[in-house]
Formats: C-alpha cells, structure tokens, sequence
C-alpha cells in the first residue's frame, strides 16, 4: 500500500494497463503531446508511441465510433473525454453502437471499450462543462456504468473495465482528481463492478451516495457523530449499473430510515431509482419516507454563489437525516 | 450459394476473355435479385416484421466489389445488407431465418433484417443508424493494421448517410490515419440517388459526392455500378492499392434501386413510374447477361438452369425459416453484457 492521488491512481491503472497488453490503448483529444487537460495521460505517449497513445482530432462521434471497431476486433481502446459532457455528442456511438452491438448481433462480438472522463460540477466550469451522467447512462443496457469515489477504487475499477469485455462509462469528478487514499501496490488487485461497500457504520441512517458526494456524505456522518451523537451509516455504491442495492437494504432493515445523496436534477433521477429499490424490498422496515439531497433544477450557472447554491452541501445532508429522525 | 475460394485474389480479371467466375458472379446476382424478391413475398405474407430493405437493382455493386475482396476481409454494411451476407458465404436459409426472427438466425433472432452479422464469414453488420457504422469502419481498420495484418475493410453506406456528423468524423480521422497508412478501409457509396424519399439535389449541398470524399485526403472515383465489369475492374485495383498502402479509398457506385426504399414503400411519391421504367433498361443483370453471350456464349439456356437453380436455393432457404422454431424465452436477457458482475 501506499498513499497516491485519485489521478495518479487512474494514471498507474492506465500504464499498467498498456504495459501488461498490447491491445490496450488511449486515444482523445489532447492526451498525447499536450498530456492531458487533468493531465492523467502525462508522459504516455512518450513511453507508449503515437500508435498507443493517440491523440484525436476534435470528433467525439469519431473516437468513440473508431474505439469500437478496434474493439470489436479485439483491442482494448481507452477513450478519454476530457469531460464527460462531451460524450453527448457521441451518444449514439455509444448509446446506439457499443451499447447493441453484442446484442443485436446474437453475441458475436465484444465491445471491451472503456470512456473515462470527469462529470458533475468542477469550479466554476457552467452549464456545459458541469453535468452528472449516472442516470443518463445508466438508463441504457449493455453498458456498465461505474464512479469510484476513492483512489483505490479508480485504480482497481479502471483495470476491471480494461480487462472486460463490455462498454464502460467510468465516470470521475474533476474535485477527486487530488484526494488521497491508500492504494495497493500489486498491479492485478482488480475491485469488480457491482458491489457497493459500506464505507462508514452506523445505527440511526442510512446514506446513500457515490463519487464526491461520498464524501460530501462521510463529512457529514462525522459532524453528525461527534457534534450530535447520530450514527450515520454510509453506503458507498460505487458501480451505477448494475446496481448492487442488497448492502443498502441490509442497512436499512438495521436503520429503518435513508437518505439518498446526488449532485444534481432530482426529476427521473438516480436518487428516485434507490428509493424505489428500497421500496420494493424493504417497505416495511421503513419508519420514515426515504429523503433525496439533490442539486439545484437548473442549468449550471457560473457565477460562484449562485453555482454553491445550485449544488448539496453538508449542511443540506444533515438536514436530511434530521428529517427522517424527525429531529 | 457457392462458397468463395479462400486463395487470395491477385490478378485483374480479364474484361475480354470469359472465365468461369464471370458466369459464376452472374449466377450469384440472379440468386440475389430471386432471394430479395422471396423476402419481399413474405413480407407481404407477414413472416417478415419490421422493416425490410431490399437490394434489388444495384446487385451489381456488392457483387463486383466482394469478388475482388479475400476471404478474410472485413464487412460493415448499413442495413440494405442482405445481399452483402448471402455473398460473403453466409448461409441462406439462416439469414432467411433472421429475417423471419428464428432463433436459427444469423444474428439469433435478435437483429433482424437492418443487424444481419455474420463474423465467421467477415460481417460485422448491418447498421440502422445511417452512417453511423463509418466510424466502426475506421476503427475497424485500424486495428487490423495495429495487428499487422494484410486484411482490409470494405464499409458500404448510401449516398443518404453522407449528411451525418458520424461521416465527417470517420473521413477526418480515416484520413488522418491513412497518411500513417494505419487506415485500410474501402469507403463504397452504394449512390441510388435517394435518402430513403429524398433525392441526392435535395439532400446534398454538392451533388458530387467523389469531391465531398475526397476533401478528407481520401482519393475516390466514380464507377458505373450497373456493371458488374466496370465495378469489379476499379474493385481489383482499389483493394490491392489500399491493401499495399494502407490508406483508405472510396468507390462511389452509381447505381439505382428498382424497388421501394422498405417494403412499406408502396406509394413513392417521390420518384415517377416513368423514371424507374427508364433505369430498368439499366438492369445490371440483363447487362451482364449480354455482355457474357458476347463473350461467353452464354445462351438462354443457361440463363434458365441458373433461375432455376436460384429459385430451387431460395425456396429451400424460406423452408428452412419457416421451419425453425423462434428463440428460446431464455435468449431474451442473454447477450445484453457478457456475464453479469459477480
């Protein structure tokens, strides 16, 4: 074990990665020469060459469709979007082509493309350059969709999506990039999909979260515990779809009350999916409505009060325990 | 339908001399022509759901270019791609059963007539997103080069999928990756001069659609895709050039589609009567069939054995759909991912 960044993390998995197979390769816009805008791509295509490492033109349709066909011959093309908003514009590559053709194809090929990028909310980036994608992605079947939280994760998640043989969206957040964690030396610890983990126990509610607002949620649960004596127990879901609810409904029959944390629009929501799992198989241990902390329903704006109020904060947590204690 | 031979094509064909493979390419188009008009009949008998696009009229273009494609080229089509699977050696009867949704299928059932895939035989699919398989293409053919191989793609799409964003991303970078000759990829514009209903001057600010290539560094030539001659002699030295080199090529086949755009295409109010009739003196069979009592010799006769053959092969091919059974209920969850996550 040692210390290491969320981006060194993902840095590591990635040349691991390519060193262990030559199929694997990177390609996006600017990862190569310019080494990245968060700079996860450094010093790759120095080791690697351009043939591994390469650097697109500005075509999301065009390196998500070119990543797919390599990899239906059997590469393992990582595409980087330099953020995940712009995966929109290659949302029927993806959504349409990586997400089917193993489908409609009777099985025939697989589709082992990994898009990696930050979504949610960076520091004062807009409307266009802001947006969460775990519920627009993990509407559709045939994609895994993923957000690890910790170091660790990012690292052993990433080489699980590199090593499978499925299309996978790993969504990370431009504020993990510099949080530190312990992370395992050995370059084959892989943490597999679909399986949440309890990050933090407690007695009196249930959190649910994922990505920062993991740790927004562990903030939290600290306050709440040193300053009030109310034991939060925190979920940390780590893969969207598919969804590993059980660890969320053990808690709940042990808690009987959740709160459900996501960083933006609460209509058709990720948070409304949890709470309607929990509903299915635990309705009768609740002993309170299930509560979302959701952002703001508007754009993203720019300006930094009005960007602060558009996203959950602790304080907006707390009062959401608070009110399935009714305290 | 007769397999292909596996030995590498090397040598242009001859357009004076009668070889055997000219009639056998005939025999091939007339199977096509009889297979589409069978597919269209049980449409209308409603074996067929969903949509049914048929390749009737421009056989002459998959068919000159897969002559001169090897056994291990590869395949992406868009979804008028029944003739493309029938040529690269795909059984008959299971891309019948595809269409009919068997479970026998060469897509199990679950693509149907736009998602015909056939890998072992080289087809990575019919596509239904126009011109969103160009980028699969591309991609494709960088990996056989990444791979060191010889092999090449031939992408097939419509003059109607050159307006979508997916086909200028695809040119630029199969451009770009061709200058590295990372890039063997045959770009084949299958031009019938119709996106579905509307006409190539209503579709395309420049109507000519070689140039619109070719602003993406990528050489192109148009070729009369009536004929088969004119089709397979430009096929033979485009796949070779690009096999040596590595950079793609696009071949744009002037051709012509004498059915509707889907079988639901009964009215066509976007074309006369009188102007399908006049293509219809360009149908590409009747051209060849002339061209070979030219050179072959080829009489009547001939001709007869091989309808009746075609006939014999596609009623045995409807049979088989018709026989086998729909898929498994279990098959409804299986192939979504590759394994559920333990």
């Amino acid at each position: 074990m040692a210390e290491k960044s969320y981006r060194d993390a993902i840095h590591e998995a990635l040349m691991e990665e390519m060193e262990r197979d030559q199929n694997v390769i990177v390609m996006g816009e600017d990862i190569g020469v310019y080494e990245g805008t968060f700079r996860i791509t450094a010093g790759m295509l120095k080791k690697f060459g351009p043939k591994r490492v390469i650097d697109t033109p500005i075509a999301e349709a065009g390196m998500v469709g070119t990543a797919v066909g390599m990899a239906m011959l059997g590469m393992r093309p990582v595409v980087e979007m330099m953020t995940m908003n712009f995966s929109i514009v290659a949302a029927d590559q993806i959504v349409n082509h990586a997400a089917k053709v193993r489908y409609f194809s009777g099985g025939q090929v697989d589709v082992p493309v990994v898009i990696r990028g930050p979504h949610g909310a960076g520091v004062q980036l807009s409307a266009q350059h802001s947006q969460s994608f775990e519920t627009f992605y993990g509407h559709f079947p045939g994609l895994f969709v993923v957000a690890p939280a910790t170091p660790a994760d990012a690292k052993g998640m990433l080489k699980t999506a590199i090593r499978g043989k499925d299309p996978v969206i790993f969504l990370e957040s431009p504020a993990l990039y510099g949080i530190k964690g312990e992370v395992p030396d050995d370059p084959d610890v892989l943490v597999p999909f679909g399986k949440s983990r309890v990050a933090r126990e407690g007695s009196d509610v249930t959190v649910v979260a994922f990505g920062r607002m993991l740790h927004l949620s562990m903030k939290t649960a600290e306050i709440l515990s040193s300053e009030h004596g109310i034991e939060c127990e925190v979920i940390d879901l780590r893969s969207i779809r598919p969804l590993d609810i059980d660890p969320v409904i053990e808690s709940v029959k042990k808690t009987h009350r959740a709160v459900v944390v996501q960083e933006q629009w609460k209509p058709y929501g990720f948070g409304a999916e949890i709470i309607a799992s929990i509903s299915d198989a635990a309705f009768d241990e609740l002993d309170a409505p299930v509560v979302r902390v959701t952002g703001a329903d508007v754009p993203m704006p720019y300006a930094r009060n009005l960007e602060l109020l558009a996203v959950p904060h602790e304080a907006d947590i707390e009062k959401a325990v608070r009110q399935v204690l009714y305290k | 339908m007769a397999k292909k031979s596996s030995k590498k094509k090397s040598l242009v064909i001859d357009e004076n001399a009668c070889t055997p493979e000219w009639t056998e390419l005939l025999r091939k188009m007339i199977f096509i022509r009889r297979y589409e008009e069978a597919t269209e009949r049980e449409f209308r008998r409603g074996k067929i759901g969903g949509y049914l696009h048929v390749y009737i009229g421009q056989e002459a273009v998959v068919t000159g270019i897969q002559s001169a494609a090897n056994q291990d080229d590869l395949v992406f089509a868009g979804y008028r791609d029944h003739a493309h699977a029938l040529l690269l050696g795909s059984d008959p009867g299971r891309v019948m059963a595809e269409l009919f949704g068997k479970g026998t299928g060469v897509s199990g059932g679950k693509g149907g007539s736009m998602h015909l895939f056939d890998v072992e035989n080289g087809l990575y699919g019919g596509y239904g997103i126009v011109g969103g398989h160009l980028t699969l293409a591309a991609g494709a053919a960088y990996a056989l080069r990444y791979q060191e191989t010889e092999r090449l793609v031939v992408c097939y799409f419509g003059d109607g999928a050159m307006n979508i964003g997916s086909f200028h991303e695809a040119m630029n970078m199969a451009g770009l990756w061709g200058k590295q000759g990372m890039c063997p990829v045959v770009f084949v514009i299958e031009n019938n001069g119709y996106a579905m209903g509307t006409s190539i001057e209503r579709h395309s600010a420049l109507t000519d659609l070689s140039a619109r290539v070719e602003a993406y560094n990528i050489p192109s030539e148009k070729v009369d895709g009536q004929d088969l001659f004119a089709v397979r002699g430009a096929a033979d030295r485009i796949l070779r050039q690009v096999r040596e080199t590595g950079r793609p090529y696009c071949i744009e086949a002037i051709t012509y589609r004498f059915s509707g755009h889907g079988a639901a295409d009964i009215l066509q109010p976007y074309r006369t009567k009188d102007e399908v009739e006049a293509q219809r003196s360009r149908d590409p069979i009747t051209i060849l069939r002339n061209r070979l009592s030219e050179i072959c010799g080829l009489t009547d006769e001939d001709v007869q054995e091989m309808e009746e053959w075609a006939e014999a092969e596609v009623k045995k091919a409807v049979e088989f759909a018709e026989e086998s059974d729909p898929p498994d209920p279990e098959e409804l969850y299986r192939d979504v991912v590759s394994e559920v996550a333990d």
